[in-house]
């Protein structure tokens, strides 16, 4: 019976999280699944539609393993604390993604640890709290 | 509470937090929603006029990735109406199918040719969306989204500039601008041969935005219509509806009080749909300070093409599996 619970909390977990998930390209994510990698940056590209990280992480093997993920676009998660600035090369960070159904290293940003502790995106709760103007 | 419950609760909750952390479109910055004025009692309208900058009333509410507002092109639970989930969906007609986005009920009253350029239409959004690489959407390689997409998909903080001659709609999303004409001209009368230049002997042109022409039905009313479109080079939003040469759009700008404008569109088309129906019914618009700057939100080639470079090679993705 608590297994039962857990796995319909887990399920529910997953419905609640997939309607807010879907947007650009979402049919080659695998919705709902999260991997943690750590890696050093080897590139940031701020742009519209979409940025991206791409990242070096050891793999299984022992063979490096050339990351990339996508986030929204650059006027989309600059109220998330990201910036042009967010990332350099050599950082050293630990990044949470939703990867792609078929297994490249490839997915979407959820979340990512900077090399000084930080995280982002920020909780929207901090965005929120930009000043307005009016 | 035992840890058997703590523990799943806990995850549950998380998951909510984490929901929203990541994927919810975050606020313009600089501009004021509803929910930053609560118990506001606005002034009564102004007459006759829509000008100002103006930011949907909720943070992303213009942004319609799913499809047209009015017409979800995702199933939604009718109790809640939340976006119904499904584990192993059933596949569509382009042989992909996603957790959360499933055929909705009711779709636009398609004939058969509207039909069948909806399904040669290949997009990253609603029920039928398919991975970038197998993507057909003229959007992503940078081609204008024209109108009326630019605000069934992608309405974003938005300026009007009002004359005594016409309204400009200078749109943030692609940076992108079009004219209503309020100097008493009509629509090209053939939508399919459409010039208001006749008189110049110049050819026919068709518009990636169309010619509009508009008027007050009352002193808080606007209403605009637009013809003279390409023939499907444009999609009508971001799940694909498909949008003609015939294609025919009412917009209906309602002035609600001092800080509040209503937007609602029309669709008629005789080659695409059975009957006029309703693409975007009263998004509630927001009056923003005049000195908002809006944030470019520009579409580079050459951008696009370094994000296919890394992203748009997933070309060996089993087409009856997605994976």
């Amino acid at each position: 019976m608590r297994k039962a619970f857990a796995c319909f909390v887990v399920l529910a977990a997953i419905a609640m999280a997939a309607p807010l998930a879907a947007h650009h390209g979402a049919a080659q994510f695998d919705v709902g699944k999260k991997v943690t990698v750590k890696g050093t940056v080897t590139e940031w590209f701020w742009s519209n539609p979409h940025c991206f990280l791409r990242f070096d992480a050891a793999g299984a093997d022992g063979q490096v393993v050339h990351w990339a993920v996508e986030t929204q676009s650059g006027p989309n998660i600059l109220p998330q604390g990201f910036s042009k600035q967010s990332f350099k090369v050599g950082d050293e960070v630990t990044v949470t993604l939703e990867p792609v159904k078929n297994g490249r290293p490839m997915g979407r940003l959820l979340q990512v640890v900077l090399p000084d502790g930080s995280t982002l995106p920020l909780r929207v709760t901090d965005a929120a709290s930009i000043p307005a103007q009016n | 509470m035992s840890k058997h419950v703590a523990a799943p609760t806990f995850a549950l909750l998380a998951a909510f937090v984490w929901s929203l952390t990541v994927h919810t479109q975050g606020p313009m910055p600089g501009a004021v929603y509803d929910r930053d004025r609560p118990g506001e009692k606005p002034g009564p309208a102004p007459r006759r006029d829509l000008a100002g900058i103006w930011e949907p009333a909720t943070p992303g509410g213009g942004i319609q990735g799913k499809g047209a507002l009015a017409m979800d092109s995702c199933r939604r639970d009718k109790a809640t109406g939340r976006y119904v989930i499904q584990q192993n969906p059933p596949l569509t007609d382009t042989g992909y199918a996603t957790v959360d986005c499933l055929k909705p009920d009711i779709e636009p009253p398609y004939t058969a040719e509207g039909l069948a350029r909806m399904k040669a239409h290949k997009p990253v959004e609603g029920y039928r969306m398919v991975p970038d690489a197998v993507n057909n959407d003229p959007i992503l390689d940078c081609d204008p989204g024209g109108f009326p997409r630019i605000v069934l998909h992608n309405f974003r903080t938005s300026e009007i500039l009002q004359t005594p001659t016409h309204m400009v709609m200078l749109y943030k999303f692609q940076k992108r601008y079009r004219t209503i004409w309020t100097d008493g001209r009509e629509l090209p009368k053939d939508p399919q041969q459409p010039a208001w230049t006749t008189a110049d002997r110049l050819p026919p042109e068709p518009r990636w935005w169309g010619y509009s022409v508009g008027r007050w039905v009352d002193d808080y009313t606007f209403v605009a219509r637009t013809n003279g479109f390409h023939d499907d080079r444009t999609w009508l939003d971001n799940a694909g509806l498909p949008q003609s040469d015939t294609t025919e759009v009412e917009e209906t700008y309602h002035r609600v009080d001092a800080n509040h404008l209503e937007l609602s569109i029309r669709i008629t088309d005789p080659k695409l749909y059975t009957r006029t129906w309703v693409a975007l019914d009263k998004l509630r618009l927001r009056l923003q300070s005049p000195n908002l700057d809006i944030q470019e939100m520009e579409c580079s080639p050459s951008d696009q093409k370094h994000y296919y470079e890394i992203f748009g090679n997933l070309t060996d993705l089993d087409p009856t599996t997605g994976k």
